[in-house]
């Protein structure tokens, strides 16, 4: 995939906050990444880590009170943290478009299938009822759900979760966004659903040319989809890397620690039936700790590790790791994921 | 070993298990203005029914018909009713009988009401059917004339107030237990227990019941505003505490012809109720809030 | 003689319509479901939303009550117990449960919710329950000093070992693993799989794993069953079943199941239409109308559950 030279989007320190009656919450804590026309970057970590702040910051879905957006969002050049309602809401749905992660809950259950996803060229492209409608049953049609005639008159409730959730995606692609934010897609369906999702996802990729971030706690997922990672921890960047390059060589500890941890059909045959896992949970937001974030559940910190943050390290074109031990010896070789234990 | 770190939000009493859910409630009713507004007026009337006799000695109820409806002054600061007593002094004895029968009516309906609404949400079946239609038939009059209707069989007097308005609590506490009973019934929790081998009468003391509390602390101190309410109607009617008995609505109607010449007579027990049921309003507003379990996790 | 022997297990869930509650029909959340689990194995359950997995481990507890089957733990059948000795028996088969946040009473602190199934089953006294539940904390990775605070305070992985620790209490022989780990972090969840094992080993524990995540299933299992709207489709160890699948269904659910590694290049099998809903199951295979290697026999008649050489198990008219 050839970047082209200007990023579609591109966010620079971002940092948001919330106020909250128990103290300030840090979710996400200076976050940069940039993804380019066509492109498909991975959004990974567990909870907590700000990946889905991170989306709604973009579209500035945050209540602000009590959230705090600061840094540079620039999309086509342009900080979208400096436009006003009118404009981010123009932009919302059209250029940029989201899908959630519950298709349960985030489908209107009073409007009809048909009338949700007629809504956004209705009022972006100023679609006559009727041209929508037409519009938003062939969306339906390409997001290959049988009969989209009928489907689009009923109600969310009629259809599956998976039927729910191609709909969601037919909303997305409605007006031909540049940028599609996909969070958690897949991950409350059935697996032969989610199956039929990536297929589609994938063969959408290729008609459409959109950019996605993708936003998931699934490594499986993120193999198969993304063709660049970022990896986040407790509203931090650990690590970044083009796809390949992330598992077959991850250099911070805690994308070691991850891939490690993720039981693959068929491994426990060469690693024994001991999972390689990360001691301790994700800190709490308000009470982080000092120095790198990561440093009282990584097994190789060392004492500079528990004073100071680690700054970024470049390792080549969209590769970078956020650690000291990369700052200290950066030829050392790193260990392969998942071999043996921990302890 | 993993390196345990438990994600507890940061707070004082951490330490020896004092972070029970009650007592987060109880830091968060203490920021609620209103429950404290009202909680404080209740605790005045309290102490006005305890001390009583010390903040006004002598007979409240024995007649002076020299002093008959004189307004407020140095002397009498509330003034006088139609038969010469102080109002304030009867005012005062009256927070006694009130608050009687706010206790009196709602112990009916948590003695009665509790155990009848666990069984039938928990065990369900006929009982609970049969029970729920006894509940409708009582439900289907509104309160306040059901009170009515069994006074008119009970006859009228102190324990007779007590004994109509507390049958007619009864029915709104099963109501309020059975629904409470039904979800909690469907909990994980529940289940564990049952997997654990607890007997179904320990899962109901122990797990439904202190879970089942929240409603019901809540229905309790708007039940006894409600209480105070209805023997004020009562009263005021003349069919509920009988004079010479200083009760705040009995008040409220022997001074209602009065209330053109001697505003006084009536305003001021008019007043005494409502202040009394509206902190019980405030106090039970607030007990939602605070025991609402919603844990910022 | 092994330590469960589930043998045509059903549940069948009646459908009432109109004022009078009429029965219209029934759903087979569990429709003739057979298995063993001998002691200090795991036997892995695994199949979509609506298979009724969860339901086959609530019916073995008898926290549903079967339709009908038989059910022998320890050589006697669950299901013609009376209650009490039916709470006696439950000491040695307990289970845990998949919500960390709604499988512990919020009212009640840790040691309590540990001590329950102690105190329902012992008489001892208030110290030496106190001490058995402090070797149980440290069992599961938990410090004792915590005894005294509540669910909330902890995170969802701790609480889930909360409830590992309430499952252990009584030294069972059998726990059954309702989807312990799926709502757990990934980092969390290979906490908790690796302390089952380890606790596995300890106590030569046997396990019932009922969970959606088929790795997760493989990984800690030695036999795995597959159901399906009700059905196991098929069983087998978990090599030869993840090298040698022979239920279509089996095949497209391995398929389906993304691998982390970007150098794999997977052929997938995508199966048209939605899992179906045990209302409606369609005639025959419960399978077929999703079947790409379906004949006519398929939707004529309902295949058996035959043992095709070396313990694997299939039901499915093409082998």
């Amino acid at each position: 995939m050839k970047a082209s030279p200007a990023p579609l989007l591109a966010v620079q320190d971002l940092r948001t906050r919330f106020h909250t009656l128990d103290g300030v919450v840090n979710a996400v804590d200076g976050v940069d990444f940039d993804i380019h026309r066509g492109e498909t970057v991975g959004l990974v970590g567990e909870s907590g880590c700000g990946k889905t702040v991170t989306a709604l910051s973009i579209l500035q879905l945050l209540r602000r009170p009590p959230a705090e957006i600061q840094g540079r969002i620039l999309f086509r050049g342009q900080n979208l943290l400096e436009l006003d309602g009118e404009e981010i809401r123009k932009i919302r749905g059209q250029a940029i478009s989201m899908i959630f992660q519950e298709p349960m809950t985030s489908l209107n259950p009073v409007l009809t299938i048909g009338d949700q996803i007629s809504e956004g060229s209705r009022v972006h492209e100023g679609l006559t009822r009727q041209k929508a409608w037409h519009w938003a049953v062939e969306m339906l049609r390409r997001v290959q759900i049988p009969d989209p005639d009928a489907r689009a008159r009923e109600y969310p409730h009629k259809l599956s979760g998976g039927m729910r959730q191609r709909a969601m995606i037919a909303m997305a692609l409605s007006c031909n966004p540049q940028l599609i934010l996909a969070d958690e897609p897949t991950t409350a369906l059935d697996v032969t659903i989610q199956a039929q999702i990536m297929d589609l996802m994938l063969r959408l990729k290729e008609e459409v040319a959109t950019a996605v971030v993708l936003i998931t706690h699934d490594l499986g997922i993120i193999a198969e989809m993304a063709s660049r990672v970022v990896v986040m921890y407790a509203g931090k960047v650990m690590e970044e890397a083009p796809v390949k390059n992330l598992f077959k060589d991850p250099r911070h500890p805690y994308t070691r620690g991850l891939l490690g941890s993720v039981p693959v059909i068929g491994r426990k045959v060469q690693t024994g039936r001991r999972l390689r896992e990360i001691p301790g949970v994700v800190p709490s937001l308000l009470r982080m700790p000092q120095g790198c974030r990561f440093h009282p559940r990584c097994p190789e910190a060392k004492n500079i590790c528990r004073e100071q943050e680690p700054s970024m390290v470049s390792l080549g074109e969209h590769r970078r790791v956020n650690c000291w031990l990369e700052i200290e010896n950066p030829e050392k070789e790193a260990p392969a994921p998942g071999q043996g234990g921990m302890e | 070993m993993t390196e345990i770190n438990p994600k507890a939000a940061p707070g004082k009493n951490q330490a020896k298990g004092l972070d029970s859910p009650l007592r987060r409630s109880w830091v968060k009713l203490r920021r609620n203005k209103a429950a404290l507004v009202g909680g404080t007026m209740i605790l005045i009337y309290a102490a006005c029914a305890l001390l009583a006799p010390v903040l006004f000695s002598g007979n409240p109820s024995a007649p002076n018909l020299a002093k008959s409806l004189d307004p407020p002054s140095i002397d009498q600061l509330l003034g006088t009713d139609e038969l010469g007593r102080s109002i304030l002094g009867r005012i005062i004895h009256g927070s006694q009988i009130s608050l009687l029968i706010a206790v009196g009516v709602v112990s009916f309906g948590l003695i009665l009401g509790v155990p009848l609404g666990l069984v039938s949400g928990y065990y369900g079946g006929k009982i609970d059917f049969g029970l729920q239609r006894l509940t409708d038939m009582l439900l289907a009059f509104p309160g306040f004339l059901l009170a009515l209707a069994l006074v008119a069989i009970l006859g009228v007097g102190l324990k007779n107030t007590v004994i109509s308005i507390g049958i007619s609590m009864v029915p709104i506490y099963i109501r309020l237990v059975r629904g409470c009973v039904l979800s909690v019934r469907e909990e994980i929790y529940v289940e564990a227990a049952r997997a654990s081998g607890t007997r179904d009468r320990v899962i109901l003391l122990k797990h439904i019941l202190p879970n089942v509390m929240v409603p019901i602390t809540v229905q309790t101190s708007l039940g006894m505003g409600t209480a105070i309410l209805f023997a004020a109607g009562l009263g005021f009617l003349g069919i509920g505490v009988q004079p010479p008995t200083p009760e705040w609505g009995a008040m409220l109607g022997s001074a209602r012809v009065y209330i053109f010449n001697a505003p006084h007579a009536a305003t001021f027990p008019g007043i005494a109720i409502f202040l009394a049921v509206l902190s019980f309003n405030l106090l039970g507003d607030g007990l939602r809030d605070a025991l609402d379990p919603r844990f910022k996790l | 003689m092994a330590l469960l022997e589930v043998q045509n297990l059903k549940k069948y869930f009646p459908v009432k319509k109109g004022i009078l509650s009429r029965t219209i029909g029934f759903v087979r959340a569990v429709d003739r479901v057979s298995f063993s689990i001998e002691q200090g194995e795991t036997l892995g359950l695994v199949g979509e939303s609506g298979c009724g997995k969860t339901t086959v481990g609530r019916a073995i507890l008898r926290l549903i009550e079967p339709t009908s089957g038989q059910v022998r733990f320890n050589g006697r059948d669950l299901l013609g117990l009376d209650r009490e000795t039916l709470r006696r028996v439950r000491a040695s088969l307990q289970i845990i449960f998949q919500d960390p946040y709604s499988s512990l009473n919020p009212r009640m602190n840790v040691g309590q919710i540990i001590a329950e199934p102690i105190r329902n089953h012992l008489e001892i006294s208030s110290a030496e329950i106190k001490e058995r539940v402090a070797h149980l904390m440290e069992k599961v990775g938990l410090h004792p000093e915590q005894m005294s605070r509540y669910p909330h305070e902890f995170s969802g992985g701790q609480r889930q070992r909360i409830g590992i620790a309430r499952a252990l209490a009584l030294n069972p022989l059998l726990i059954i693993c309702d989807e312990p780990v799926s709502a757990l972090d990934v980092s969390i969840q290979a906490q908790v799989i690796n302390l089952l094992a380890q606790l596995q080993e300890q106590m030569n524990l046997s396990y019932l794993f009922i969970a959606h995540d088929l790795s997760v299933v493989e990984h800690i299992s030695n036999r795995v069953a597959v159901m399906y709207l009700g059905n196991i489709v098929e069983l087998a160890n978990d090599q030869e079943l993840y090298r040698n699948p022979l239920h279509p269904y089996t095949q497209a659910l391995l398929s389906a199941v993304p691998i982390p590694d970007p150098e794999v290049q997977k052929k997938r099998i995508i199966l048209q239409g939605d899992v179906p809903s045990p209302l409606n199951p369609p005639t025959g295979c419960a399978f077929h109308p999703r079947c790409q290697k379906r004949e006519d026999i398929c939707w004529l008649k309902e295949p058996e559950f035959r043992v095709l050489g070396g313990d694997h198990w299939v039901a499915c008219h093409l082998n």
